[in-house]
């Protein structure tokens, strides 16, 4: 339900906001009372180290963010729904996903908020419910770091190859490899660090220790 | 002077798409009288992807390495990637400020970390350690045509609270070393706006996007060529500026090069040393005019009146 109004009909106002509404409705409504979650405000609070209710909605971290015309909620906004409890609205949105951590938020935040490690907290909650808006993103990030579980250090060919029968994007970046290969930018064969069970062993003890706590 | 030895992290990107930007940089450093040594089997820093797992578990793909630097007796360490220097920071400063967070990460470690190892960038030591004026005095030709934006990228010098180096909204290290060296530099408002970061292969269209905003901002300020310090953002701007004619009709063929390539040009180094051979878009057009200067020239208005004329062949090249 969109909340700019369209039934407003009469005057100047009226006119302007029926034009906005056509164009593009800013935000879906949300019945604040029946889909606040306290407790998930808690939990972003303690995960993240940060105090969301510092924010006064200034725009500052919007006006700055590169990511946000690709966002369907501007961070501020995400910020906003933070403070509302919005747990839903929150994880099952795009811009947790889209977001790149560039930190333009968090260095320009007037209320000194990390607003870059809340959106960090927000998109690990999200992985760990397994709510992936952007599925994508997802199987690029597990592409890589199972290359790096596997050989220590990454392997660029692998992670795109994977990447792409795990996506079913089969010919993502084709057209780059001629340039890569060319100039031998790339390598065909990993190569493997000598501790690599060392490092495949922080990703077990992490898992058994995420179990532990549920 | 006394040679100086650096404990180098160079990071994966530096093994494969990035290699020109180890090679470039040894070779600079080289001239500078420092020497490298690695820490032994070092491993990926996890990077952006292991962040959006988990907060210990991104620290400790970080702190493994700053283990093995600990364990050289070591206090410092430099790496050339950005992203490789937030990660190292972010999981020391963090481990450093609490201490439940410190065992927790250590509790994946089959060596812990102490907290004892600060990391920076290789721009931070040539702007800090080395100093412009020793830089400059290593400068044995000049690149008269060559007019540089030079960019920063995202997370080079943000957060201020963990990068602690330079400015976060409009940092001049990279400006001021290249100038130090007799590069024109271009006033550029895109220093720091963020190329599309690791979206390149997921959200293709969207870092294509952003990409031709810090391409035309470039061509906009005068550059003809632009200087990055990021494995990442060259990928973005250089690789993938085709694909930024294709999505967005744009004609753009300005090169990309890494920072301490174009140093290691000032130096003398030949195109093939540099690894210039590695880059996509051609730098041949900003380089070709390349000519020897005495020393005592370099900075000097009229260096170009007096210097023996002396082109670079380009074999090799392209």
């Amino acid at each position: 339900m969109p909340l700019c109004s369209k039934n407003i009909d009469n005057g100047h106002a009226g006119v302007l906001i029926d034009k906005l509404s056509k164009r593009e409705c800013l935000m879906d409504a949300i019945n604040l009372t029946e889909t606040i979650d306290v407790s998930f405000i808690e939990q972003v609070k303690k995960e993240s180290g940060e105090n969301p209710s510092l924010c006064y909605q200034c725009g500052n971290c919007t006006a700055g963010c590169p990511y946000t015309a690709f966002f369907d909620y501007p961070v501020s906004q995400i910020m906003r729904l933070l403070q509302a409890g919005q747990k839903d609205a929150i994880l099952n949105s795009k811009a947790i996903w889209l977001c790149a951590t560039c930190e333009t938020c968090t260095t320009r935040c007037p209320c000194e908020i990390d607003v870059a490690h809340i959106m960090d907290t927000l998109r690990i909650i999200a992985r760990r419910e397994n709510r992936v808006s952007e599925k994508d993103i997802k199987t690029f990030y597990d592409a890589f770091l199972d290359s790096v579980k596997e050989h220590g250090r990454i392997f660029e060919m692998g992670i795109l190859l994977s990447y792409n029968i795990k996506s079913g994007h089969l010919f993502t970046d084709a057209e780059l490899g001629p340039k890569v290969l060319q100039r031998g930018k790339i390598h065909f064969f990993p190569k493997n660090i000598k501790g690599r069970e060392t490092i495949a062993g922080i990703f077990k003890k992490f898992l058994e220790k995420s179990k532990e706590h549920g | 002077m006394a040679e100086k030895e650096y404990v180098y992290y160079a990071g994966c990107s530096q093994e494969g798409t990035a290699q020109e930007y180890d090679t470039s940089l040894r070779v600079v450093l080289k001239t500078l009288g420092v020497s490298l040594v690695e820490p032994e089997d070092w491993s990926c820093c996890g990077s952006t992807p292991a962040h959006t797992v988990d907060h210990v578990f991104a620290a400790a793909l970080g702190a493994r390495n700053l283990a093995i630097v600990e364990r050289m007796g070591r206090s410092e360490v430099i790496t050339p990637c950005p992203s490789c220097l937030t990660v190292l920071k972010k999981s020391h400063i963090r481990m450093v400020a609490d201490e439940s967070f410190k065992k927790q990460v250590n509790s994946l470690l089959d060596e812990p970390y102490n907290g004892s190892v600060n990391t920076k960038s290789v721009l931070q030591i040539l702007y800090e350690d080395i100093g412009l004026k020793r830089l400059g005095e290593k400068v044995t030709h000049a690149l008269p045509d060559m007019k540089v934006a030079p960019y920063y990228g995202c997370i080079l010098n943000r957060p201020p609270e963990i990068a602690q180096f330079d400015d976060p909204e409009n940092p001049v290290a990279m400006d001021k070393v290249l100038s130090a060296v007799g590069i024109t530099v271009c006033d550029y408002a895109f220093k720091v706006e963020c190329c599309g970061a690791a979206f390149g292969v997921a959200k293709r269209e969207m870092v294509n996007k952003l990409t031709y905003k810090v391409l035309s901002m470039a061509i906009d300020a005068g550059a003809n060529c632009i200087a990055v310090a990021c494995p990442l953002c060259q990928q973005n701007l250089d690789l993938r500026q085709e694909q930024v004619n294709s999505t967005m009709g744009s004609s753009f063929a300005i090169p990309v090069l890494y920072f301490t390539q174009i140093i290691g040009l000032t130096y003398g180094f030949s195109p093939k040393e540099l690894g210039l051979d590695k880059l996509i878009v051609n730098p041949e057009p900003v380089i070709h005019s390349r000519i020897r200067v005495e020393k005592k020239e370099v900075g000097t208005t009229d260096t170009q009146k007096k210097v023996k004329r002396e082109q670079i062949t380009h074999e090799g090249i392209q």
